[in-house]
């Protein structure tokens, strides 16, 4: 049974007959009941669902051809609405709400016969990078309990990393798919503004957000890319454009990849560790024949200044809704409206979550939205027009992911400034819609993962699917397992 | 620009959040060291740089206007905390 791991590889296992529907689905059921005690990736587990659905699975087999999601179990990130199973974002304000529909991912997933496992642990409203922030419970890192598994996306990178499922969906904002990813030693994308639905996402920041995969190696993101992406009349921010199949990107042949170096991501602060491994990556790259140029990104050490207000702004905004009137959480006791909207609106979110609403709505208020909103977009035009100076010159940016590897339970939880910084080179991607993957490209002297970014342009997913596929298939990083 | 106890007061109400007397330090401590970062955006020259408030060149997304189905009234009030008569039920606005 070892050898039920990715997607490609389980359905190279049903379509010899070695194994059925129920095998998997019971596999990892059997390793959820073994280590979710020690890691806590998910807020619910559907197992009676999933049982019958990979059942139906087994039964339907000889009917048609089955797209390569069908029966394979995944786990869908608690701000990602499914229908009639709660979503709650970790937060107190959300607690029972069961959504009447389906995200447009989940509805797609669904199409494509995947099982969900559960819904997966976050930082409330996906405002965190340590997952601390969640109002039920702090996931953990399963290469190391001590420490976190990083976040928003913390649930979903960890029960990929723990093998309790076999891809997860995350959201990212400002790295917080790419975060979770090289905490946890998994593949993450945050593909293109525009290329996946948000419709069904709860949100957070409306021009940043953006869902994508989180997998166990280049082959199985492209996979799930493939069945997420695409137009959707319910998000008009959804982009119109040709199909294409990202698998057929996966190719080793890199000779004349370009692949830009910008000295602003290696700047202070960076782990010598991470540094180490992500020059041995550059070494990777070089003998595979790609053309290693430097580029200047002069812009991007102002990239989560511009972020925090950006975002924080837009979260202001987005989360007046949660009033204690259509949905929710309501206070128990209030004298009057103003009273009932102030006592929910407390009671109902966390610290983080609080003081985000506080920064976005000081930032929008008269007589400062100048001085930090506007001038937030002003330096958004800036950073993306570094990018696109950028990519005239080289077809992939590489960079760390994070400038540390996986950090304490605890150690950053009461200074959030220094919390932010661990998320100093995914927020620029964010800031330019533009798309960006992080993989498995080492450890550091505690065993911990590391991970590599590489960016491409907009819409400009098949070149860091390439590059990230390359390194992948001459090293092996992420083929190491985090032993629980 | 000192961020201020009446400025955190005031932004909470308006962010219609309830912050006790003794959470007003601690905001204007903790908001004040995110701002004092936030002041580095200041020493960026952004004379003639035009606002980008969204990423992609998409303008006004128009449909057919064909009436279709929208959420019925029962799953509309599924998760209301109050409801009465097919109504979300509140408190009493007008005096």
């Amino acid at each position: 049974m070892d050898k039920i791991n990715t997607i490609h590889e389980i359905n190279a296992l049903i379509d010899a007959g070695e194994i059925t529907y129920e095998d998997v689905a019971m596999k990892y059921l059997d390793r959820i009941e073994d280590v979710e005690g020690k890691v806590d990736s998910f807020l619910k587990i559907m197992k009676e669902e999933a049982l019958e659905q990979a059942k139906a699975a087994d039964a339907a087999t000889d009917e048609k051809p089955h797209s390569e999601l069908f029966g394979i179990p995944y786990g869908l990130k608690d701000n990602i609405c499914s229908e009639g199973v709660e979503t709650t974002c970790a937060s107190k304000i959300l607690k029972g709400f069961i959504p009447p529909y389906d995200a447009t991912v989940s509805s797609k997933l669904k199409a494509a016969g995947a099982i969900v496992l559960g819904k997966t642990n976050m930082d409330e409203f996906a405002m965190g990078s340590s997952n601390e922030n969640s109002s039920v419970k702090s996931t953990k890192n399963p290469w190391d309990l001590s420490r976190v598994p990083g976040g928003s996306s913390g649930g979903s990178a960890a029960c990929v990393a723990a093998d309790e499922v076999v891809f997860s969906l995350g959201s990212d904002t400002g790295g917080s798919i790419r975060q979770p990813a090289s905490f946890c030693g998994v593949v993450g994308m945050k593909p293109t503004y525009g290329l996946v639905s948000r419709y069904g996402l709860v949100a957070f920041a409306s021009s940043l957000d953006q869902i994508g995969p989180i997998t166990k190696d280049v082959t199985d993101c492209a996979i799930v890319l493939n069945h997420i992406a695409g137009h959707d009349e319910k998000d008009s921010t959804s982009v119109r454009k040709e199909k294409e199949d990202y698998t057929s990107y996966l190719d080793t042949n890199i000779k004349g990849l370009k692949i830009g170096i910008a000295k602003e991501y290696f700047a202070e602060g960076l782990n010598p560790d991470v540094e180490k491994s992500l020059q041995e990556a550059i070494e990777v790259y070089k003998s595979l024949g790609a053309e290693i140029v430097e580029v200047d990104l002069p812009n991007s050490k102002y990239a989560l200044s511009a972020y925090y207000i950006i975002s924080s702004a837009e979260a202001s905004s987005n989360l007046a809704r949660y009033d204690g009137i259509r949905y929710g959480y309501r206070a128990e006791e209030y004298d009057d409206l103003m009273d009932l909207y102030k006592k929910t609106r407390s009671q109902g979110f966390g610290d983080e979550v609080k003081r985000r609403i506080m920064l976005g709505t000081y930032a929008l208020s008269s007589g400062y939205y100048d001085a930090y909103y506007k001038k937030a977009l002003q330096v958004r035009t800036l950073i993306k027009r570094d990018f696109d100076e950028a990519f005239k010159n080289c077809d992939v940016l590489l960079s760390p992911t994070c400038p540390t590897t996986a950090f304490k339970l605890g150690e950053k939880s009461d200074d959030p400034l220094e919390m932010y910084l661990s998320d100093i080179y995914t927020v620029p991607v964010n800031i330019a819609g533009i798309p960006a993957i992080s993989v498995p490209c080492g450890f550091d002297s505690n065993g911990l993962p590391i991970g590599m970014q590489l960016t491409g342009e907009a819409f400009g997913e098949k070149h860091i699917l390439k590059a990230a596929y390359a390194y992948e298939q001459a090293t092996d990083h992420h083929r190491k397992k985090a032993k629980l | 620009m000192k961020l201020t106890k009446e400025d955190v007061i005031y932004v909470a109400d308006l962010a219609r959040l309830e912050i006790d007397e003794n959470e007003v330090d601690k905001y204007v401590e903790q908001l004040g060291k995110i701002l004092e970062y936030e002041d580095q955006l200041n020493q960026i020259d952004t004379t003639d740089v035009l606002p980008t408030a969204h990423v992609l060149p998409v303008k006004n997304v128009l449909r057919e206007d064909v009436p279709v189905p929208s959420l019925d009234r029962e799953k509309a009030l599924m998760n209301a905390p109050s409801q009465d008569k097919g109504c979300f039920k509140v408190p009493k606005v007008i005096e």
